[in-house]
């Protein structure tokens, strides 16, 4: 760069070296997140135990109160996810401060007690995974925030370099060599779905915004962030504890009251300073249909019953960045929609997957010589990334399976399966020789994908988790199908190289 | 993709290398930087209320600061891109202060 070049020669560096950097998290960030999109299944098929109910949501409520109640009367808040059909089980959190720890449990509707459940994560371990990597909160999620942005350059970046961009969607040149073949796979699937790529970088920056760019809310607000939440019509103002103890009603008393002024069960309640004599409940219902993120929201008096205010409508930018975290979640879209979002979120695991791999096809020595020491670590870690990931993934389903049901710190095994069998998996992956790496690397992951109906079947068997282990069994052959892919390709490769020897021989 | 002559010349290769630094420490330092003054200017000065102001601030400033990185690396020699962000730091850091970003207790 010491000298002056055209601005796409720039550009492709910029390209090729920013998605190298960053493209391994990157392809953990958009697996976990895709699989995210089926959040709720995921927990459903891993905790069998909870069979849909038809629940009362206000009697579910003052369950919950009451357990909340014994367990920390003195928290800062509540937050009480309700019993619907989809979701069976209340969901309860409890924290002391806002920066946590946030306490979590899960009960049965009908005792108000820890539900017979099975210890796990669910899909929630995944979906947080994909924007804080399992570190400390803040750390993770600017750790993913900033290979956010490093994406967002390198699909600027690479959206200047291919300037026959509609041309290339329609070339794929797999026989023509490797490189080649590479090549044009990595366009067609960035191409394909750049769009998608362009929206879900984006808008996974404006979810976190607030965190990332605090100063729009310093100026304008000296810092006030929730005095911001509830100008722009996000959350209803709070009111400061009064310090001295009140008597609550019945949680379930202002449940049926939302409910009589909202025409629905609320989603969720969330109570500030429970026990406080201006204790507050706060109401929040399910976004209405559209792509905004916004949920309407009605605050009680958790003493009077009183209704003490609505969340206000919000203003067109702010709509615009619900809107956008609206489209990044996809909450609003049903089956079909959210299968294209899926469909979407793979060929971006796959843009950085093939980029990744060309990085190094493009460099490979031309004849037998030795590779290099960055040659061979990128290859390595692409290995250990592209195919251990799956590896772990599938783990993680086995040992939800495989796993004593009484196992004590059951999740935390779970969570260790998908570590241990990803670090076990691309450890393994440096041993293999070179020109079979891939084929036995791939073969790893889809027979354990294909073990994970066979064990759920043995040890739950039930017809309702039927397309979750299809979806399972299609993964483990198309892992299969790309295994023997690659096998077919490191097979034609080595006639070609015998040549080459003849040829330098002569 | 690499046109630089890397290795030719162990000296050149270091300042090739010590370049290739300066930018990627200009893309991301001064792409954040110039976000930042950017978005905390455009929630004193975007129309509408106070709130959809600040909204309006926190959508734009990534594409500010990818716009920024960009340019860090299109741009002739780092020197320049220097030059240039900085001249630009310095008129968002006086319109801020203009707005009365800097008043203790002004805008609230």
């Amino acid at each position: 760069m010491s000298r002056p070049r055209s601005v796409r020669q720039s550009m492709a560096w910029l390209h090729t070296w920013s998605g190298l950097v960053v493209g391994w998290v990157l392809f953990a960030i958009f697996v976990t997140g895709t699989a995210s999109y089926y959040r709720p299944e995921i927990s459903h098929w891993m905790r069998p135990e909870l069979s849909a109910a038809k629940p009362d949501p206000a009697a579910a409520a003052t369950r919950a109160g009451a357990f909340l109640q014994r367990t920390m009367p003195d928290a800062a808040g509540w937050s009480i996810k309700l019993p619907n059909a989809e979701n069976p089980a209340v969901e309860v959190y409890w924290w002391r401060s806002f920066s946590g720890p946030f306490h979590h449990a899960l009960l049965d509707p009908a005792s108000g007690e820890r539900a017979a459940v099975r210890d796990t994560q669910g899909g929630d371990f995944l979906y947080r995974f994909h924007y804080e990597l399992s570190l400390p909160p803040l750390l993770g999620r600017w750790i993913v925030s900033a290979c956010a942005m490093i994406l967002l350059i390198a699909l600027i970046s690479g959206i200047v370099t291919h300037r026959r961009i509609f041309a290339d969607f329609f070339t794929f040149r797999r026989d023509r060599s490797a490189q080649r073949g590479w090549l044009d796979a990595h366009n067609v699937m960035g191409v394909l779905a750049l769009p998608f790529h362009l929206m879900i970088v984006y808008t996974g920056l404006v979810t976190l915004s607030a965190m990332l760019m605090p100063w729009a809310v310093q100026t304008a607000y000296r810092g006030d962030i929730l005095r911001y939440y509830a100008d722009a019509g996000i959350m209803i103002a709070g009111r400061p504890p009064a310090g001295r103890p009140g008597a609550a009603l019945p949680l379930g008393e202002i449940v049926s009251r939302a409910m009589a002024a909202a025409g629905e069960s609320p989603e969720l309640v969330m109570i500030t300073h429970p026990g406080d004599a201006v204790a507050t409940v706060t109401a929040y219902f399910e976004e209405p249909p559209g792509l905004a993120h916004l949920h309407p929201q009605i605050a009680y008096d958790a003493t009077t019953g009183v209704e003490l205010g609505r969340v206000g409508e919000a203003g067109a930018a702010t709509r615009t960045g619900a809107v956008m975290v609206g489209l990044h979640e996809a909450h609003f879209a049903a089956a079909p929609l959210r299968l294209v979002f899926f469909l979407c979120g793979l060929m971006g695991a796959a843009t950085v997957a093939t980029g990744l791999v060309l990085w190094t096809v493009a460099r490979a020595p031309k004849n037998a010589a030795p590779e290099g020491l960055g040659l061979r670590l990128v290859r390595i870690l692409n290995l250990g990334t592209i195919a251990g990931l799956p590896a772990g993934l599938a783990a993680y389903f086995l040992a939800n399976r495989l796993l004593p049901v009484a196992l004590d710190a059951r999740a935390e095994w779970e969570v260790g399966a998908f570590f241990g069998i990803w670090v076990l998996a691309a450890a393994a992956s440096a041993l293999y020789p070179r020109p079979k790496a891939w084929s036995v690397a791939l073969t790893v992951p889809a027979l354990a994908f294909l073990a994970i109906p066979i064990s759920d079947a043995l040890t739950v068997g039930e017809l309702r988790f039927l397309g979750f282990d299809l979806a399972m069994a299609v993964l483990g052959l198309l892992l299969l199908l790309a295994a023997r892919l690659a096998g077919r390709r490191a097979a034609m490769r080595q006639p070609s190289r015998a040549n080459l020897h003849r040829a330098a021989e002569a | 993709m690499n046109t630089s002559p890397v290795g030719a010349h162990s000296g050149r290769a270091r300042a090739y290398r010590l370049a290739v630094a300066a930018r990627v420490l200009l893309a991301s330092v001064g792409g954040y930087g110039i976000a930042a003054l950017a978005s905390a200017l455009l929630a004193l000065i975007s129309s509408g209320t106070r709130a959809e102001a600040v909204s309006t601030a926190l959508i734009a400033s990534f594409a500010i600061m990818a716009a920024v990185v960009i340019w860090v690396f299109a741009a002739g020699t780092v020197g320049r891109a220097a030059l240039v962000l900085g001249i630009v730091a310095a008129l968002l850091t006086v319109a801020l202060w203009l707005a009365g970003a800097f008043q203790t207790g002004g805008a609230a």
